[in-house]
């Protein structure tokens, strides 16, 4: 019975999608129901064919099959997202790489949404979602629950993506930061998460385990904050039924406010409470022993949602915004360091005893590493956020270094560990591929972010300082091209960091792929340097 | 604007108060007595079930 309501409910959707594509006022959106039909006819088909098929006794074991290809999307997503991300730091040093064949789709413009929505959300997004369902089964001693819900959540998020890719490619963007997708994308990753938070609450609900472990109350926290966010920053109206363009509710300074109350909360549950989940059951499990301290971990989870909700105004310094909302922002923000701390602190002193395991264990030194730009970038944000320094830091290449040694640090490099972790699990290897490939992709992604980090501070600070030069008579000594020239060189180290990063994902694709799926041979286990 | 201040006024005051104090409570429950071997216990959660969920629920190993 429920096969035919999935077919009538597929056939009725790919008709709505090919009317929809037939009015279509844009491009953008005659592609998306184009794009919509298809899929809804692809899965009719497949329905039709396979309905009615006995169904074999109910699966029992952990549901993995949905968190291998998890893993499969976030390192596909993550080489997408790194190779545009490298392409459009080119494009800044060499605008040449601008091409005129590619206007209006290939110009930076386009492709920079197109960088930061991949790695956000696409790489780091799936990373979450696979990460997730696989600790809370494991620390709920529970299979996942609702059935195949957890495959609609991986299926319908990773059309989302698609969605919002095409769009920005093809110019249908709501010019929101980090949120950019236009209003049918939006209700449809709403419906997404709300299945992803009852399939990820159904299994804490029914958990074996009496206690919810501490990595699930961030990402509890996580899913929670993301949907209240998601659904306030998009209120929008659309002009049409049939076209992408939509208008928001909010204006002016209530806008800004609202778009970085989400902005900056985006980042502090999406990019931050979602991979400290991932930290809290990781890195116990790569140094084989409890977190340092449990007291600590509720404590950081608590001064963390408590704090980084007031966080937002920090960047409307200078702004319409009122004073007083710039100030709280700014005091809530230097208040946020110490728990990001007190989580850093917990998180490297798990290690204590241990510390041998940094020699031996490329992992573990990922891991470490991370927590370590976790620590630098929850510093540096703070002091970033203060009024007089944002007034040197705001609208350079400073703030661009900081969201990367956050970005490519700690979420990279965690999520990076947690790919090496899960995958000789998930494929029933004993152990990777190659820990020498590890290695390479260590220092390789290391030394990439430093010289991404580094040419940021020097070309950030120096614009900055250029820009507020007066001469004697008060009149301004730089022209805005006179920075963007002296930018070049940094410009240059920035995409070689870039490459250098990409590489060691790529090294870290190959060496996945021949775990998961290559001939076996036994490698040797790293020997420490003496 | 009235409902504005209204809301403004009872959210820097009663509304803050309640979140302080509950924030302040986390901490006080967190290291309230008796609360070490609770914790010991929950930060072994990662440990104990890998491969299979729990069928026995006596079975905590």
């Amino acid at each position: 019975m429920w096969d035919w309501i999935k077919i009538v409910a597929l056939g009725v959707i790919a008709l709505l999608a090919a009317i929809a594509a037939n009015f279509a006022h844009d491009l953008a959106y005659q592609v998306h129901a184009l794009i919509v039909m298809a899929v809804a006819a692809g899965l009719f088909v497949w329905t039709v064919r396979t309905a009615d098929n006995p169904k074999g006794p109910a699966p029992t074991g952990y549901n993995d099959g949905v968190i291998r290809a998890g893993v499969i999307a976030t390192t596909f997503w993550g080489l997408a997202g790194f190779l545009v991300g490298t392409f459009i730091a080119f494009q800044l040093a060499f605008p040449s790489l601008n091409f005129e064949f590619l206007q209006g789709i290939g110009n930076f413009g386009r492709l920079r949404p197109l960088h930061t929505s991949a790695v956000i959300f696409a790489f780091g997004g799936n990373a979450l979602i696979c990460t997730s369902f696989y600790i809370v089964q494991r620390t709920s001693a529970a299979r996942l629950w609702g059935g195949n819900l957890g495959w609609f959540v991986f299926w319908g998020y990773n059309l989302f993506i698609v969605i919002a890719a095409t769009g920005y490619l093809l110019g249908a963007t709501q010019s929101k930061e980090y949120a950019e997708p236009e209003w049918y994308a939006d209700l449809w990753l709403t419906i997404v998460w709300l299945a992803y938070l009852a399939v990820f609450l159904g299994t804490i609900i029914k958990r074996k385990e009496p206690h919810i472990y501490v990595a699930n109350w961030f990402f509890l926290a996580f899913i929670v904050t993301v949907a209240m966010l998601h659904v306030v920053n998009n209120i929008s109206l659309p002009v049409s039924i049939f076209g992408s363009k939509s208008v928001q509710v909010f204006s002016g300074v209530q806008d800004a406010m609202v778009q970085w109350w989400y902005g900056h909360n985006a980042v502090g549950f999406f990019l931050t409470a979602g991979f400290l989940g991932m930290m809290y059951y990781f890195v116990p499990k790569q140094a084989e022993r409890p977190i340092y301290s449990y007291k600590l971990s509720i404590i950081h989870f608590w001064a963390l949602i408590f704090l980084y909700i007031w966080a937002g105004p920090h960047h409307l310094h200078y702004t319409a915004l009122p004073d007083w909302a710039g100030t709280l922002g700014m005091v809530f923000s230097i208040v946020l360091w110490m728990p990001s701390w007190g989580g850093m602190i917990n998180g490297l002193m798990t290690l204590s005893g241990a510390w041998d395991k940094i020699r031996t264990d490329p992992i573990m030194r990922m891991m470490v590493i991370s927590l370590g730009f976790y620590g630098m970038s929850t510093f540096e944000g703070p002091m970033m956020s203060i009024r007089a320094v944002n007034s040197l830091s705001h609208y350079t290449d400073w703030t661009i270094g900081h969201v990367h040694s956050g970005a490519l640090g700690w979420n990279g490099m965690i999520t990076f560990a947690a790919l090496y972790f899960l995958t000789p699990r998930l494929w029933n290897r004993d152990r990777l591929y190659s820990l020498t490939l590890v290695n390479w992709h260590f220092w390789l992604a290391t030394i990439g972010i430093v010289l991404y980090a580094s040419s940021m501070w020097v070309t950030g600070i120096m614009e900055g300082l250029m820009w507020r030069e007066v001469d004697a008579q008060g009149f301004l000594v730089n022209s805005f091209a006179d920075t963007v020239a002296a930018k070049f060189p940094m410009y240059v180290v920035r995409g070689l960091g870039g490459v250098m990063y990409l590489t060691g994902a790529l090294i870290m694709a190959y060496n996945l792929w021949m775990t998961a799926f290559g001939k076996r041979q036994p490698v040797a286990a790293l020997t420490p340097a003496e | 604007m009235h409902h504005y201040t209204w809301l403004r006024a009872f959210a820097d005051s009663w509304v803050l108060l309640l979140m302080f104090a509950f924030f302040a409570g986390v901490f006080l429950w967190a290291w309230r007595p008796g609360s070490r071997s609770a914790h010991t216990d929950a930060a072994q959660v990662p440990f104990r079930h890998d491969d299979t969920p729990m069928t026995d629920p006596e079975d905590r190993t």
